[in-house]
């Protein structure tokens, strides 16, 4: 089992290189091709979010990334910022018409919980932000 | 790769070529590109994603954000687009039945498969008795 941990600045051109760092590992785990899309995207709506908040509350610290390389490859975005802290998976993408209104950070985990299969969002023990905990099967 | 934008005419419409990445970074130039496209009078778009490597919802929103101001100014906008990762994500959202999505011919590193550029009937909301803003 080995561990990459990312700490970026909360801008938002770093968000590609935690897609591309992301994308590599899991690919270095085993995650199957087709799954690494997903992995991609995954990680660039969870900080993407991450960052926005930042821009809005943040204090800027960093918008810790981990990738855990086991059974499974783990991925957890840590937002650091008590702002941040959301109840749960309570988002929703919008129907048809919703689409059409004013968006807000929470349609990227909206599709990030239609799309992924293996998520949790947590709070972080400290009471302080966010965890987004992302899970894919490895071959 | 970050984002390159292109534009030609075709068919008396405006073509915007986008290639590389749409995120969270460069959303806002495809934003300002197509608002400035619109702006100088440039209202039936063709958005062609051919190209794109990837995107994320901040790319859809401004997409859907530039259908919200072409729909204002009586103008017209069609996705054009054959790659399986961002109709996937089409799907997904739901914005299959937002936009009007055209298919590609020769869609760059998209395989043999390629159909005839036959534009899709695509629902739009207002078809179907939804509000539209």
């Amino acid at each position: 089992m080995a561990t990459v941990t990312l700490r970026l600045s909360p801008r938002r051109a770093h968000v590609r290189t935690a897609r591309l760092v992301a994308a590599a590992m899991a690919r270095r785990s085993g995650v199957s091709e087709e799954l690494l899309d997903e992995v991609r995207l995954a990680v660039g709506e969870a900080c993407a979010r991450a960052v926005q908040i930042h821009e809005r509350n943040g204090d800027g610290g960093p918008v810790i990334v981990e990738m855990v390389d086991g059974v499974q490859f783990e991925l957890v975005v840590h937002d650091g910022l008590a702002g941040g802290a959301l109840r749960s998976v309570d988002a929703q993408l919008p129907d048809v018409g919703g689409w059409l209104e004013p968006q807000d950070e929470h349609i990227g985990l909206a599709l990030l919980d239609a799309m992924v299969d293996d998520i949790t969002i947590e709070q972080d023990d400290t009471g302080s932000g966010t965890r987004v905990r992302m899970r894919w099967p490895t071959t | 790769m970050d984002l390159t934008l292109n534009v030609h005419s075709q068919g008396g419409r405006t073509v915007l070529e986008v290639s590389g990445e749409v995120d969270v970074y460069t959303g806002p130039t495809l934003r300002d590109r197509i608002t400035a496209l619109l702006d100088g009078g440039a209202l039936d778009l063709v958005i062609d994603l051919g190209r794109v490597e990837f995107i994320d919802s901040t790319g859809l929103g401004v997409l859907v954000g530039a259908l919200n101001r072409v729909r204002d100014l009586g103008g017209s906008m069609v996705l054009r687009c054959s790659q399986e990762r961002v109709l996937k994500l089409l799907r997904i959202t739901g914005l299959d039945q937002v936009f009007t999505v055209q298919a590609v011919l020769d869609p760059p590193g998209a395989g043999p498969a390629a159909e005839p550029p036959a534009e899709k009937p695509g629902q739009i909301p207002d078809a179907d008795g939804s509000e539209v803003s």
